[in-house]
């Protein structure tokens, strides 16, 4: 069960998915909506993909976890859209017939989903500003006050006030 | 040659569009698509610096060549999960 969805995670289907006559530990993780980030509250969440080559990388990231790890079952969903508090964007759901592999496999799939996987974040905060997440970019160009509309600006308009 | 681009993210809200149309010399690489990608949306410039390209919905490096057909995606930083 590999899955980008549009709709709320059915984190039950996942540990169905999951499960195994062989397996003696199932493990899930729930990425979810946290409200506060370094002291910024957050109203709600957008995530948007570049869908095909997301899906191929989390069958991928499957695929290298059964290959590093005896699982005996493997689930991934990322969910896409606008997430309100305690939603979850993020299900993981892996089966081992020992409990360290699960924990180990399961914690290495959200650790590389999140540095290879083409899936953004945006943050809506509740002061009424929204900001894209780009982990490593300069903090000049992801200030919310710097990012105001600029795609009401027409192309080529090279809004240098943007950057200030 | 010219070659549609697929934007994301803070790529495409600086831009205002889900595609960017340049047009880029004879036998192109993904290091000519950042150079003109760079001249004609001067608003991607500094966050360029930080992008990565896909070709074909895999990873490219600024070697990669570049033909009529394939499908080109400017990827900045991911932040799912």
């Amino acid at each position: 069960m590999i899955e980008i969805t549009h709709e709320e995670i059915d984190s039950s289907a996942l540990l169905r998915a999951a499960e195994s006559n062989l397996a003696g530990a199932v493990v899930l993780f729930l990425g979810t909506t946290r409200e506060m980030t370094e002291g910024r509250r957050t109203r709600s969440l957008v995530y948007e993909a570049y869908e095909p080559m997301a899906r191929r990388k989390l069958a991928e990231l499957a695929d290298e976890a059964r290959r590093r790890w005896p699982l005996t079952g493997c689930a991934i969903v990322h969910r896409l859209g606008q997430l309100e508090l305690r939603e979850a964007s993020v299900a993981i759901a892996v089966s081992s017939p020992h409990r360290q592999d699960a924990f180990e496999a399961g914690k290495w799939l959200i650790d590389t989903l999140k540095e290879v996987v083409p899936i953004w974040k945006q943050e809506n905060w509740a002061d009424g500003s929204c900001q894209w997440v780009h982990p490593g970019q300069p903090p000049s160009a992801s200030r919310p006050d710097t990012l105001e509309s600029p795609a009401n600006t027409p192309q080529n308009a090279a809004p240098t006030t943007n950057e200030s | 040659m010219n070659v549609q681009v697929k934007l994301f993210a803070v790529a495409k809200q600086l831009v205002g569009s889900e595609i960017a149309s340049v047009e880029l010399p004879a036998e192109p690489t993904v290091a000519d698509l950042r150079t003109a990608l760079a001249r004609d949306f001067p608003a991607l410039s500094v966050t360029l610096a930080s992008v990565v390209f896909a070709v074909n919905a895999e990873y490219a490096t600024d070697q990669t060549r570049l033909s009529t057909t394939d499908e080109i995606a400017c990827i900045p930083p991911v932040s799912g999960g």
